[in-house]
């Protein structure tokens, strides 16, 4: 099956500046380390204590974000259903995260045009994992600890360990779009 | 008149919650299975395979599909010769929050919508009664997520829009949509009504199964030839591109204002979840 036959590149985080250049719009990865999980409110609260010149609960220089917030996890399990959320409501912080240094981030959805051109600025990608494949993505998140925020409950800063977790690169640093990209292929119907 | 004790529907309600989270109707598995079949993009299929895969693990070892559990949409079909002992809003709340907390679901409501501080229990519920004959209760539940209800949109038309216009509105609304809603999509439609039952009319649109077409000629083919034109969007699984960017669009329709023409378009992300029972 051609599926079957399409590469996929086995990443470590943290990221380095060549691995970020070397990513194209449209590659399949499995990520293996440790990721951050975080959405709005600790978005918010992140870009708030660097507004103030405050430093962050975690360095960001050559991590990745996880857009995600998790349903509470099952007594024994590591962590309940944790599929990607929209990226697009994190786009008024993304480009201060990346001027410190963050190197990928992890959603689902369009991001802003600013996103795009920091993107390029400060050499980063952002990939989409699966909307809706909450419970087998849990599945490659073998530990979960909240770093930070805890008061924001399925909102606060998650530490995670993950191993070969699923993504696919929508924006690389070359100015790269899988969403514009992909569909030319499949396109019949324009609209006026 | 049948007195329906309070703590049947709360349990009634309380199941729903767990069933759907962990569950999709056979009508939405067929689908994405017809949906692996016909997908063209190798990328699209991959994205296929990963969702069927997830909703497998998921109804096996009972955990929600997807993270986001949703707003608890209750569409109440209440005979008129019952009533519930009470109250039915108060039992299906009870019922909901019952659910949410007993199988770890996510609590993603807030009280306001600008001081957002989470209710803590997925309550309240989003209740639609209708009053029928008989003397029996039929719960619908539609567990919305955010990111599909929130590429949703409405608008006022001009009746002279006619049907080309309620046809450009409803592709223009899935192209904006793109990958956020999370496609394949359901395409629920309304049209008619006035402002505050159009938006309605577009959420009961999801309640029909998919492949089960309006019974009226008119809509039906209107819907075909809708379904056929969105997946020519070429935006296919999770917007990657691909030929399979719908699994369905169902209109309803209802009696209107000479001067208006309502549209919603309600779109319901892959997770189509939707749980029935009677009481």
């Amino acid at each position: 099956m051609a599926e079957a036959e399409m590469a996929v590149r086995r990443l470590t985080t943290p990221w380095s500046d060549e691995t970020v250049e070397s990513l194209r719009a449209g590659d399949q990865v499995l990520i293996s380390g440790v990721i951050y999980g975080a959405r709005d409110a600790a978005h918010k609260r992140m870009v708030e204590s660097l507004d103030r010149g405050e430093t962050l609960p975690v360095d960001l220089r050559g991590q990745v974000i996880y857009y995600v917030g998790p349903t509470p996890a099952r007594p024994g399990e590591v962590i309940g259903s944790a599929g990607p959320t929209t990226s697009g409501r994190m786009d008024a912080y993304s480009p201060t995260l990346l001027a410190h240094g963050l190197k990928g981030m992890i959603g689902k959805g369009y991001r802003a045009a600013a996103v795009l051109e920091a993107l390029r600025r400060h050499k980063a990608v952002y990939l989409a994992a699966t909307g809706g494949a909450g419970a087998l993505l849990a599945r490659r998140i073998r530990r979960a600890d909240v770093v930070a925020y805890a008061d924001l409950g399925p909102e606060a800063l998650f530490r995670f360990e993950v191993e070969e977790f699923p993504a696919i690169v929508v924006n690389d640093a070359h100015g790269g779009d899988l969403y514009a990209e992909g569909r030319k292929a499949y396109r019949r119907v324009v609209l006026a | 008149m049948r007195v329906i004790p309070y703590a049947e529907v709360v349990a009634a309600t309380r199941q729903l919650c767990l069933e759907a989270a962990i569950r999709l109707p056979a009508d939405v598995w067929e689908a994405l299975r017809a949906a692996r079949q016909r997908e063209h993009s190798p990328l699209g299929r991959r994205v296929l395979d990963e969702i069927l895969e997830n909703d497998e693990l998921a109804a096996r070892e009972a955990v929600p599909m997807c993270q986001d559990t949703g707003t608890a949409v209750v569409f109440a079909e209440l005979g008129e010769d019952a009533r519930v002992e009470g109250g039915l809003s108060e039992a299906i709340n009870e019922g909901v929050r019952q659910g949410y907390r007993d199988a770890y679901l996510r609590k993603s409501i807030v009280g306001d919508p600008l001081r957002r501080r989470n209710t803590g229990d997925n309550t309240p519920a989003v209740v639609h009664v209708d009053l029928v004959p008989g003397d029996r209760l039929r719960l619908t539940l539609l567990p919305k997520g955010g990111g599909a209800e929130n590429m949703s949109r409405a608008t006022m038309l001009a009746p002279a829009e006619g049907e080309r216009g309620v046809r450009a509105f409803v592709l223009e609304t899935v192209e904006a949509a793109g990958p956020n809603a999370c496609p394949p999509v359901i395409v629920g439609v309304g049209v008619g009504g006035t402002f505050d039952t159009v938006g309605l009319l577009a959420k009961r649109a999801l309640l029909r199964r998919v492949g089960e077409r309006h019974p009226d000629p008119y809509y039906a083919a209107m819907e075909e030839e809708l379904l056929e034109a969105i997946n020519g969007l070429g935006l296919g699984p999770m917007g990657y591109g691909g030929t399979v960017t719908a699994f369905d669009v169902h209109i309803e329709a209802a009696p209107c204002h000479i001067a208006s023409l309502p549209v919603a378009v309600n779109l319901q992300c892959h997770a189509a979840r939707v749980a029935r029972a009677e009481v």
